[in-house]
């Protein structure tokens, strides 16, 4: 298709045109909103002890939720990239089944399953009390991420695929030899991307937080749910405004990390 | 970008070449994969199920045909729907754009294609309401209406078109439209006839993502959208207040049905792809 | 090969690490988005769970609190929400010192539950922090000329008021023009088709009463059913709205009790305690509140009183009359709600 020049400018006006008016202009705008009262407001806002501990909180979720999935992610998809078994197929629908389900719909699942009343609510009787604390926001948190270390790392098992693995295996090496020594290092960008899908996705997650967390400040409150709790129950509009802006800055970070990362697998 | 090729119906897999534990985890890696699915997605998902029917099958239809639990059900898939179509249109222009221009700052654009990827959806929420809520500065107050909730939708959909399109165009044969061109086809013919026929799964696929998302999605519009019922109120917003009132049993119905249609759709458009896959490779 | 395996662990340790050390000073810091000045945390820590709208007052005590010999260096974190949504979660388990809800029905719950001792409404206030009365909430300028309750049902005038079901604020707000039109309960039936009417009116019914209030600030609905508090908080911030309270409207007694599991008994009490004294009640009325404590009241006078002010006991208690209104199964106005609105 060979298109003239007016008609390859009006596609470009009418496709930039609707990224500048969908994504831009709001963003910049926030950013404006942000910081139009000078730096200092903005960071008295990030600084109060409530969003430090939202912060602090975001990040420990984080922690937990990573490492986790990363062990379980790997084991995964390596079980579904070198392994053949009846259900194969099944198993590949659960992995991405969190994709379609609604955020809102994981927290009510996780009140219905660990809440009172829930096949698993006697454990709050044992003194662990899962929904309305920590545990409840990580096992939310690793349901809504749970898919995107296996689906990044899944593709780069088929595509090395297992001559060096095996080659490994005859010389003598140990399962564990040959895996920290051949599979990590071969799989480590599409892992790492993975990773990064995870953070991004596990410091931004609201609906499914919203239904399992107590939302006690300093306690409760991850960063999105303070940003939630400014708007509404504060009325504390620049305070939002506030702590979106660093939310934000997370984000861009991860698109710079994803770019960056896309290209040096193009690399390879 | 690899995410959106990975997701369900977006692209083809491959296999394993053959059947060998070597390198593999074994069965005991297996069951710990399995034991970890079952726990952290299956269970939750099968007490909600189990919780929908817990006053039988009428007491399911009633909680789901309750009319504000309908009109919130029929809102959120017809809105779905208008935001998928649109994404469609929007997703492939931008990815023709951003394959076939060359202009300064294209880089930069099409980075920003993840944004909505990237960015946490309560901040979608809150940079939309910015610009369309109240005292906004293009006088455009939007919030708690029907179009507040297409855009907050739009926001948060479109890299999954785009992303879906974008690997496929790349490699649509550009031989083929040469050759129609110089044969004398008009650029709407070759589009119609060439490029359309092989962008089509890929368009089913990112559509049907899209729709999935915007079926559940919540943080986005929680703020923009009002929640009035049956005017603005969605699926996930009306599962919410069934469990801040205390009950549960009406938002485990409400969300089996949204994931039910959720899984319908996903499953009608990835049969749709496959026979346009078979029928493009077919002809 | 070797060394490349080794950034990505390291890289996911260093993560762990980092995240881990953040982690040391989560428990000390709380909020106060006002109030910083709070403590460092060795006073100990209390954590309350409160209905929506009492943030404003909180604010004001809490700094106070905390200059006094007991409150120094007590941290007090909390929690704001839907009444009854926060009522149930305490008793599915968040774990809290003290609770403070919209209505006493919601307390109830907790002590059937066993968190909340039956005894806690024998103190001088009879469990009841702080007051309010229902007001209607217009544009400025008033341009639908609502004065009273008799406009609010007026047709094309959309109601916002948040859900019953959820929201303490939204029974009081329903009862004060039942309890004018059933003339203090005497003609049952009038009563209720008032309320038929005014539900009939409702465009909005968020969860909570602050939900209530940002909905009609973003410009939904012609008039909003709130605390007088509310309408004050809303007026400072400088938004375009005024308010007016009904000749015959209800007092509203949000309750406030002590959760027996509380780890700090003694510090709880304190704070308590102080929440009922002269200095926590003058904050409650700077913060728009009407404070229990007659004494304090009368220093206030934008507080003035309405011709007729019904009382939750002129009906027999929230006992009663949640059974008889807003049980969810047989409450006459939760049927009608429900019919109306599900």
């Amino acid at each position: 298709m060979v298109l003239d020049r007016k008609a390859t400018l009006s596609l470009r006006a009418l496709a930039l045109g609707y990224l500048i008016i969908l994504l831009l202009i709001p963003l910049l705008l926030i950013f404006f909103r942000t910081f139009e009262d000078g730096v200092a407001a903005f960071w008295a806002q990030v600084t109060t002890p409530a969003s430090i501990a939202a912060i602090q909180l975001s990040l420990t979720i984080v922690a937990i939720a990573v490492p986790l999935n990363v062990i379980f992610g790997i084991v995964t998809a390596l079980a579904l990239a070198r392994g053949r078994f009846p259900g194969r197929g099944i198993v590949q629908a659960i992995v991405d089944l969190p994709f379609a389900v609604s955020p809102v719909i994981v927290g009510v699942s996780l009140i219905l399953l660990w809440g009172t009343g829930g096949w698993l609510g006697g454990l709050a009787g044992l003194g662990i009390q899962v929904i309305f604390s920590l545990p409840g926001m990580v096992l939310a948190t690793i349901f809504v991420t749970l898919p995107f270390v296996v689906r990044e790392v899944e593709p780069v098992l088929h595509e090395i695929g297992d001559e060096q693995e095996q080659a490994a295996a005859t010389l003598g090496a140990s399962r564990m030899q040959t895996f920290w020594r051949i599979t990590l290092p071969a799989i480590r960008w599409g892992l790492v991307y993975g990773v990064v899908l995870t953070v991004a996705r596990a410091l931004g997650e609201f609906g499914a937080l919203i239904v399992v967390s107590g939302a006690v400040s300093g306690e409760s409150q991850t960063l999105t749910l303070l940003v939630h709790s400014r708007y509404i129950d504060d009325h504390n509009v620049f305070g939002a405004y506030a702590a979106s802006t660093v939310l934000m800055a997370f984000a861009i970070v991860t698109l710079l990390l994803m770019t960056t990362l896309n290209r040096r697998r193009e690399l390879e | 970008m690899s995410l959106v090729t990975h997701l369900p119906g977006a692209g083809v897999r491959k296999r394993g070449r053959r059947p060998t534990a070597v390198g593999g985890v074994g069965p005991l890696g297996l069951g710990v994969a399995m034991l970890w699915l079952s726990l952290i997605v299956l269970l939750p998902l099968a007490a909600v199920t189990t919780r929908a029917f817990d006053n039988g099958l009428i007491g399911f239809w009633d909680a789901i045909n309750a009319p504000a639990a309908r009109s919130a059900l029929i809102l959120t898939t017809v809105i779905s729907v208008i935001v998928a179509l649109i994404n469609v249109v929007a997703g492939t222009l931008i990815a023709w754009v951003l394959v076939r221009d060359e202009f300064p700052g294209k880089r930069f654009f099409n980075a920003l294609i993840d944004l909505p990827f990237a960015l946490p959806t309560i901040v979608a929420s809150i940079v939309l309401l910015t610009l369309y809520g109240p005292r906004s500065p293009i006088n455009l107050e939007l919030n708690a209406t029907r179009p507040a909730l297409i855009i907050a939708l739009l926001f948060v959909t479109l890299p999954f078109v785009v992303r879906s399109v974008q690997p496929v165009l790349i490699e649509v044969d550009r031989e083929a439209e040469q050759a129609a061109a110089s044969l004398g086809a008009s650029n709407r013919t070759i589009f119609r006839r060439i490029v359309l026929p092989a962008l089509g799964p890929a368009l089913l696929g990112g559509a049907g993502l899209a729709f999935a998302r915007a079926i559940g999605e919540f943080g986005s519009i929680v703020l923009i959208g009002g929640g009035i019922p049956y005017e603005t109120e969605v699926a996930s917003q009306y599962i919410l207040k069934q469990i801040e009132v205390d009950r549960p049993v009406n938002a485990a119905a409400v969300s089996v049905a949204l994931l039910a249609i959720s899984f319908i759709v996903l499953l009608i458009l990835r049969t749709a792809a496959a026979r346009s896959r078979r029928h493009e490779t077919g002809s | 090969m070797r060394t490349r395996a080794h950034i990505v662990v390291s890289l996911m340790a260093a993560v762990t690490a980092l995240v881990i050390a953040g982690c040391g000073g989560a428990s000390d810091s709380v909020d106060g988005d006002d109030n910083t000045a709070s403590g460092s945390g060795d006073g100990g820590r209390l954590s309350l769970v409160a209905y929506a709208v009492p943030k404003v007052g909180f604010d004001k005590v809490v700094p106070l609190f905390q200059k006094t010999p007991e409150g120094q260096g007590v941290t007090i974190s909390q929690s704001y929400g839907a009444s009854g949504d926060q009522s149930r979660k305490v008793e599915n388990g968040l774990e809290t010192d003290i609770v403070n809800f919209s209505l006493e029905p919601d307390i109830t719950r907790l002590v059937k539950a066993g968190l909340v001792d039956e005894d806690w409404k024998d103190d001088k206030f009879n469990g009841i922090v702080s007051s309010s009365v229902v007001t209607l909430v217009v544009r400025k300028g008033n341009p639908k000329n609502i004065r009273d309750w008799d406009d609010v049902v007026k047709p094309g005038v959309k109601i916002i008021n948040p859900n019953p079901f959820s929201s303490g604020s939204a029974k009081w707000n329903i009862l004060a023009p039942y309890a004018l039109k059933s003339d203090g309960g005497k003609n049952v039936d009038d009563g209720i088709d008032f309320v038929t009417k005014l539900i009939g009116n409702l465009e909005g019914q968020p969860k909570s009463g602050r939900e209530a209030t940002e909905l009609f600030l973003q410009g939904a609905g012609d008039v909003l059913l709130s605390y007088e508090n509310e309408a004050l908080f809303a007026q400072r911030n400088g938004e375009p709205i005024e308010y007016v309270t009904p000749p015959t409207t209800f007092l509203i007694e949000n309750p406030l009790a002590i959760v027996n599991k509380s780890k700090n008994p003694e510090k709880v009490q304190a704070f308590k305690d102080f929440l009922y004294s002269a200095e926590g009640q003058r904050a409650w009325g700077e913060a728009g509140f009407r404070p229990v404590d007659p004494e304090v009241a009368a220093e206030f006078d934008e507080f003035p009183p309405p011709e007729k002010l019904y009382t939750i006991a002129d009906f027999g208690g929230w006992d009663k009359v949640n059974a008889e209104l807003f049980d969810p199964d047989n409450g006459t106005i939760a049927k009608i709600y429900d019919q109306a609105t599900s």
